[in-house]
């Protein structure tokens, strides 16, 4: 049933590369690869994690687009500083729609943006007493701020200011977390150094903070979401499913997320994961250090969904397995409506994928469930334990290509004209203008939520919407057309 | 000398380099049971790791440091 035999595949690769000079095309050629999913360790077949070529048009974001953007941002109850010149923090403010509940400058501080707005003086002299200042300035305008994390950007790095001892003092001053994180966008190769970064941070200086309190109550039915940045309300639709099946959720990591929640998760009993890229290390130090297991879930389409409800209850008692049959049970009339509306206007349409984190594997069964093949799918930053999960979802001989460039992936959608590429804003109007239908897939096109069974619903309705949108017809000019 | 996360698995014991983003399963342990623990240990991929035997084997998983061998 896939779009391209294996030879062709292999052929169309072959031909993208072709223009590269040498030494380019021999380290980009370790990139691409046609999927056979009997292999059983991606990196057999595929390099990832590695550097750009110089000169390429990469999609990746820094470090500091890892930490602050994706893992710190979302808490919403500190203040996240973007420390270093005005521009990371002014263009990254807000776009990744994560949303929460509260009073924003007051409570919350989600969608503002703080800087210390670096300016010549501060290269040269050091921007230390600049910061020191500005978290007192914080205090008194936003007394409810629970704490304050300071994400440096390139030039904190290169002119060696000492933020750690300006955090150190600062946590004394104020008795709130006051959190350094060296997440300079130079660091790494990708966005996915700035996950680790951000990791080691809470790691180290936020969850240790409860350690000999023992005053939480806890359940046997507690869990921790993690790894969900509720973009688009993505939490909220997860959180309600695991509600109903009765567990209880006492941290949700990072989106709508609060310190006190990062501070409580180790006194779950459970550690459920959403996405592995971004928080896979705390995961792991939560299970070495608090003994708390840890499982991957995919909430995407209601065939994965009811797998992962499944999987999560199997860890508890009867009660819960119960619980997980009873929503199983509720939302399969309305899925079956969902899916007997969009499935006939979306069968059979091919779809390329080329996003980060968790999406281009974790989506494929909410397109399946829609009768859509998915014909390529490619990672910006994943490493190859990503890979090695998506091998065995995609089908054979389906494109995989890692930090694909504007180039190749041009290319491939040339040759292999999906239906529809998902992929994010930077690609968004070069396909809509070669007539493909595209969705923006790291904030679900300004729509969501997309996971759980609410987010379904939304989903089908959005990709029928852009794919049997009647601009697609408009694209030849009327006195073009044969009459 | 990387440091290495020792984990239990479904199929055995896995073996995790975060700094290198390998993870395999481990096929052999110099010493497994009881009294001793570590040793020589060869992964699925062939590489062979050292690590500092043990009185008693240690609650997993747990991050060692490892020499290469």
């Amino acid at each position: 049933m896939c779009a391209m035999k294996r030879e062709e595949a292999e052929a169309l690769i072959q031909e993208v590369l072709e223009v590269y000079p040498e030494k380019a095309r021999k380290d980009r050629a370790k990139h691409l690869t046609v999927n056979d999913p009997n292999v059983e360790q991606a990196k057999k077949c595929l390099v990832s994690n590695r550097k750009s070529v110089p000169g390429v048009m990469t999609i990746r974001g820094c470090a500091y687009a890892g930490s602050k953007g994706v893992v710190w941002g979302p808490i919403k109850d500190m203040i996240h500083i973007s420390h270093g010149p005005v521009g990371c923090g002014q263009y990254s403010r807000a776009g990744r729609r994560n949303y929460y509940t509260g009073h924003t400058g007051v409570n919350t501080f989600g969608t503002m943006n703080f800087t210390s707005d670096f300016q010549e003086k501060d290269i040269v002299f050091g921007g230390d007493k600049k910061l020191e200042k500005m978290i007192d300035e914080m205090e008194t305008l936003f007394p409810l701020s629970k704490g304050v994390s300071i994400q440096s950007e390139c030039p904190v790095g290169l002119i060696g200011d000492d933020i750690e001892s300006v955090a150190k003092k600062k946590t004394k001053e104020t008795d709130k977390p006051v959190v350094a994180l060296r997440c300079e966008g130079f660091r790494g190769v990708s966005q996915s150094l700035g996950h680790h970064i951000a990791n080691d941070a809470i790691r180290d200086s936020v969850l240790p903070r409860r350690d000999d309190d023992h005053s939480f109550e806890s359940t046997p039915y507690d869990v921790a979401l993690t790894g969900d940045y509720n973009i688009g309300g993505d939490a909220w639709a997860s959180r309600i499913l695991l509600e109903e099946m009765g567990l209880r959720v006492i941290a949700q990591w990072s989106g709508d997320g609060t310190l006190s929640e990062l501070e409580l998760a180790p006194k779950a009993k459970v550690n459920l994961l959403h996405c592995y890229r971004s928080m896979n290390y705390l995961a792991r130090h939560m299970e070495e250090k608090y003994g708390l297991p840890w499982m991957e879930y995919n909430f995407f389409g209601p065939t994965k969904i009811a797998e992962s409800l499944r999987k999560i209850a199997s860890l508890f008692d009867d009660k819960i397995k119960e619980g997980a049959e009873r929503v199983i049970e509720k939302y399969q009339s309305e899925m079956d409506a969902v899916i007997a509306k969009y499935r006939p206007r979306l069968e059979g349409r091919k779809v390329m994928l080329y996003v980060g984190g968790l999406r281009p594997r974790h989506v494929i069964g909410a397109y399946e469930d829609l009768g859509m093949e998915i014909v390529g799918a490619g990672y910006e930053f994943a490493h190859n334990d990503d890979y090695d999960r998506t091998i065995k979802e995609m089908g054979d001989a389906t494109l995989l290509y890692d930090d694909v460039t504007g180039y190749e992936l041009e290319e491939f959608v040339k040759r292999v004209r999906p239906d529809l590429v998902g992929s994010g804003i930077k690609e968004k109007y070069i396909f809509q203008k070669m007539g493909i239908p595209f969705r923006q897939m790291h904030s679900w096109d300004y729509s969501g939520p997309y996971h759980g069974y609410d987010g379904f619903a939304i989903f089908a309705r959005d990709m029928d919407m852009t794919l049997n949108n009647p601009c697609w017809d408009k694209l030849q000019a009327p006195w073009k057309k044969a009459a | 000398m990387p440091s290495v996360m020792i984990n239990k698995t479904e199929s055995g014991m896995s073996f995790y380099v975060p700094k290198k983003d390998l993870e395999e399963t481990i096929v052999s342990m110099e010493h497994e049971g009881p009294g001793r623990w570590g040793g020589e240990i060869t992964l699925a991929d062939g590489s062979r790791y050292f690590l500092e035997p043990m009185d008693e084997a240690p609650r997993l998983p747990i991050t060692l440091r490892a020499k290469r061998l």
